[in-house]
């Protein structure tokens, strides 16, 4: 019987593949794709003033209000310039760690290394934010280590610096900014590394020995080369860091963030097609910044 | 003179940001790791002032902490389970096949881990509110089965194509039928890889709370519950306690299909 | 009665019966709006030793995936003994494959690969094991039958590929390019040893190769494929001796091609065509042409030696550059010099006409 499916099945190889397919399409078509587009439809759902309730009408006022209340499109470049900074920050931070696994370590230290980054990155995420918490808090580990190097001045310094500033780490952007790019820097060094390790031996050896000093080889070779990798790391990093809510809300400081906003109009203020709304604004950054990232070719050698 | 050497050497600088690097990420779980044996119960304060177990005896006493993570594992448990049948099977419609409209289908299966999970959250909370069903278990499951997909259709999908075409072929050539080629040859060599993404779905599904925080309802996983606790910080030594099992939990499996996938490459150097 | 038994009974002593072992009709292959092989017809006798030669991208291998049943054709039939199988798949047909990259299941032992096949036709475990190791003695390997295929080297992986493919007593036994991955040494050795397994077993051996010379040696008959068909169908010595076109005179034996304009130019008739490198003589400039002879002059260009012989490639006049191959012993005397002048001469009877080019 089986065999005899199996023959029938082995000549129409298309209905064999639609077969496979349909289980797992219907779930991420009908439940997946059917949420996003209810999502947009609820951005377009108007609310009453005194009801609260959403009533099923096409409107754009949601998206009207979303950009004319100067608050709301300071929580989206807010946002948009945390998302910047720690992109950058994470690819500065990650490239000398991914870097020496890739190229330097020996096979032993490099298996560490891969260990070393992966651990911290599938530990428990809220876990890592509450340790955050723990680190940055006022008589925490962070201060404890900053009076021990008597760099206090210094912190204080940083701390008194308008906008990043405030009264603690754990309560100003300096602290936020901190915690993200930990939290996302292992998106940034895993496909950094895995670029870096593709570049041969031997176009390294081609450019020294074409008289290039170590630097130039290392902007001229090595740079392009691992561009992929940071392009694929930058898109977590920016995407991760758009979408969160709970990092701005444990590590605090007075500025809302988009997330935020998101998950504060569903659930306290009840205003689902705002929250929706604002939903729509980081999938519209990042489909730019993946489009940006195209343009300038940093798939190109993928 | 000028070789490559020059470059090739790890400079001093660069050994040392790197292992500074890697301390910076392991720093604060080892932090959180001690705080769960301090003695101090008010304040962060560091160091500990003494050291104590009594937190976890207090903690494992706690009925809330228990049904929070019975229900956590419960829909881990379901949510991998649903990931594994339906991320195999588009695995393996996916893995050699061309057919117009299949890069879509790649990227609509690539969409749900790419997105932030705030998106998925808000979306699934909308299309429920647009639906009239009431959030619960089942609620929470299907939010997680939609990314956990993802993660098993990945591994399954990158061991199926390093397997030689050759070897199905093989198998048919030889007299076996679809369905003995699976379970003699296929299955083999893919059951770590399955082994692995399972593993990984349900730890993500464990530890979920982006998403999961839109789609609960009245209902608490452990990671809700931990995050009420943050905001809530009467019992800061409870919190650590979880907080290091919950590190514990994840870690395992995760170490685990780390290996295994590991295990898959050697396996294929033979 | 024993698997190796049971097929070495099939040998010459029985008649042969009346199907053709394989027989394809019309067969087109595309992938888009590639013609991987087109309108190929091709009749294999029972017991023959056939290969498919051609350049990659020729269609030979499509041709064999078409008759393994891996691929399916687009147009046209397949034929095994006398019946129509275009439509089974590959688990229901009577031949087996070794494939180029041996294709052995690496999480099963020897034994268990060479067993596989039975064990999906649901042979007893006992049976099957039995089976195995008498296949596996038939290559030699019995020693190796409990290591797994990491352990073995490309040449005993090339035999279980072998023994597991004969188990199952296909009536035909396909290689795809089986000694491809084989040093030189090894790959002389298998061929040997294919040919006089083929010869025990009497089964109809079909294999794929772009190696002209390995086509030469074991074939009975050859298929020249190029661009999706068949340029020629002959023995090795027809092809040899009587190449049908250019590309084939290149292909096999790389003979002299030239061209209509050119011969005219050298024997009055505006008809192409080539000449073996061991079939023109090499005389000094100023020696009379043989009686019977057709003969041209030129620049001596180059001088390769490959032991044995040595090829002399000579520029004539016209641009136009023939080589000769002479056995070393036969040139005594001082060597001449790369840029002297020669005269090559041939016999009438050697020349071979060309088709096209």
């Amino acid at each position: 019987m089986l065999r005899g499916l199996s023959a029938f099945l082995y000549g129409r190889r298309g209905f064999y593949l639609s077969l496979l397919l349909l289980p797992p399409l219907l779930w991420l078509g009908i439940v997946y794709l059917g949420s996003l587009f209810a999502l947009l439809l609820q951005s377009f759902y108007a609310i009453d003033e005194f009801t609260a309730r959403i009533v099923p009408t096409f409107t754009l006022a949601t998206y009207g209000q979303l950009l004319s209340h100067p608050a709301n499109v300071d929580i989206i470049l807010r946002t948009l310039a945390m998302a910047v900074a720690v992109t950058l920050a994470a690819a500065v931070v990650a490239f000398p760690i991914a870097n020496y696994m890739a190229r330097h370590a020996g096979p032993r230290m490099k298996a560490f290394f891969y260990v070393g980054v992966m651990m911290p990155m599938w530990t428990s995420y809220l876990v890592k934010v509450y340790a955050w918490r723990l680190v940055l808090a006022k008589q925490g580990v962070l201060s404890w280590f900053v009076d021990l190097l008597g760099l206090a001045p210094a912190l204080d310094h940083a701390l008194s610096t308008p906008v990043i500033g405030g009264p603690s780490l754990a309560s100003s952007y300096l602290g936020m900014f901190v915690v993200f790019v930990y939290m996302w820097l292992p998106f940034m060094i895993l496909p950094l590394a895995a670029a870096l390790e593709r570049v041969p031996e031997s176009l390294l050896q081609a450019s020294a020995d074409l008289g290039a000093r170590p630097g130039q080889t290392f902007r001229q070779v090595v740079l392009p080369l691992a561009l992929p990798g940071l392009a694929a790391g930058s898109v977590f990093t920016f995407s991760l860091t758009l979408g969160d809510y709970i990092i701005p809300s444990v590590v605090g400081a007075p500025g809302y963030f988009i997330g935020m906003m998101v998950y504060q109009q569903q659930g306290t203020a009840g205003n689902l097609p705002l929250a929706a709304a604002f939903s729509v604004v980081p999938i519209l950054l990042i489909g730019i910044y993946l489009t940006l990232a195209r343009r300038l070719g940093a798939f190109d050698a993928l | 003179m000028r070789s490559s050497g020059d470059w090739n050497r790890a400079s001093w600088g660069g050994r040392i940001a790197a292992f500074a690097g890697l301390a910076f990420l392991h720093l604060p779980v080892w932090v959180i790791l001690l705080y769960a044996f301090t003695t101090e119960d008010r304040t962060y304060q560091f160091p500990p002032p003494g050291l104590t177990l009594r937190w976890f005896e207090v903690a494992f006493a706690r009925e809330d902490i228990w049904a929070a993570l019975r229900l956590s594992l419960s829909v881990a448990a379901v949510a991998t389970a649903m990931a594994l049948v339906l991320g195999t099977l588009a695995a393996f419609a996916l893995a050699r096949s061309r057919f117009r409209g299949r890069d879509a289908i790649t990227l609509l299966f690539v969409l749900p881990i790419a997105l932030p999970g705030i998106i998925t959250g808000i979306a699934l909370l909308s299309a429920f509110k647009l639906g009239g069903i009431q959030p619960g278990f089942w609620t929470i499951v299907t939010g997680h089965a939609t990314f956990c997909i993802v993660i098993v259709h990945n591994n399954v999908i990158a061991r199926l194509r390093r397997l030689p075409p050759s070897w199905i072929e093989a198998s048919m050539d030889l007299g076996a039928d679809g369905t003995q080629t699976f379970l003699y040859v296929l299955l083999p060599q893919i059951a770590t890889a399955l082994l692995a993404g399972g593993m990984l779905a349900f730890a993500l599904s464990f530890d979920e709370i982006i998403v999961t925080l839109f789609t609960a309802g009245h209902e608490r996983t452990l990671p809700i519950w931990f995050f009420n606790e943050l905001f809530r910080p009467r019992e800061r030594p409870i919190t650590n306690v979880v907080a290091v099992t919950v590190v514990l939990v994840t870690l395992v499996p995760i170490l685990l299909a780390y290996w295994l996938t590991r295990q898959g490459h050697a396996d294929e150097r033979n | 009665m024993t698997g190796v038994q049971g097929m070495q009974a099939g040998g010459a002593d029985t008649a042969p019966p009346a199907a053709a072992a394989i027989e394809l009709l019309e067969l087109s292959r595309s992938f888009g709006p590639v013609r991987a092989l087109d309108r190929v017809s091709l009749t294999i006798a029972p017991g023959e030793f056939f290969a498919l030669l051609g350049p990659s991208g020729s269609g030979k291998t499509t041709c064999l995936r078409l008759i393994a049943g891996f691929d399916r054709p687009s147009d046209g039939r397949i034929l095994l003994d006398g019946a129509d199988v275009t439509d089974v798949p590959p688990f229901e047909r009577n031949v087996n494959t070794v494939f180029q990259d041996y294709a052995l299941f690496p999480h099963m032992t020897v034994a268990e690969n060479v067993a596989y096949g039975p064990k999906v036709r649901g042979v007893a475990a006992a049976t099957r094991h039995r089976q195995a190791l008498e296949v596996l003695e038939l290559v030699r390997l019995e020693s190796l039958a409990g290591r797994t295929p990491a352990q073995l080297s490309g040449g005993q992986k090339q035999r279980v590929a072998l023994a597991r493919a004969l188990v199952n007593r296909p009536k035909v036994l396909l290689l795809d390019e089986p000694l491809g991955a084989l040093d030189l040494r090894l790959r002389e050795e298998m061929q040997t040893e294919l040919k006089l397994l083929q010869h025990r077993l009497g089964i109809t051996f079909v294999f794929v190769t772009h190696d002209q010379g390995e086509a030469l040696s074991m074939a009975d008959r050859v298929a020249v494929f190029r661009d999706g068909r068949i340029e020629q169908l002959d023995t090795p010595r027809g092809l040899y001796v009587r190449p049908r076109t250019a590309f084939v005179a290149r292909f096999v034996g790389s003979a002299n091609v030239v061209e209509a304009a050119a011969a005219a130019r050298i024997t009055g008739t505006a008809q192409a065509f080539a000449i073996r490198p061991e079939q023109i003589e090499v005389l000094p400039d100023d020696a009379p042409l043989p009686e019977g002879a057709v003969g041209c002059s030129g620049e001596l260009a180059d001088i390769q030696y490959h032991g044995a012989t040595s090829r002399w490639h000579v520029r004539l006049d016209d641009g136009l550059v023939l080589s000769a191959v002479r056995a070393e012993a036969a040139t005594p005397g001082p060597t001449p010099q790369a840029g002297g002048r020669v005269r090559l001469a041939w016999s009438r009877d050697s020349l071979v006409p060309l088709a096209d080019g």
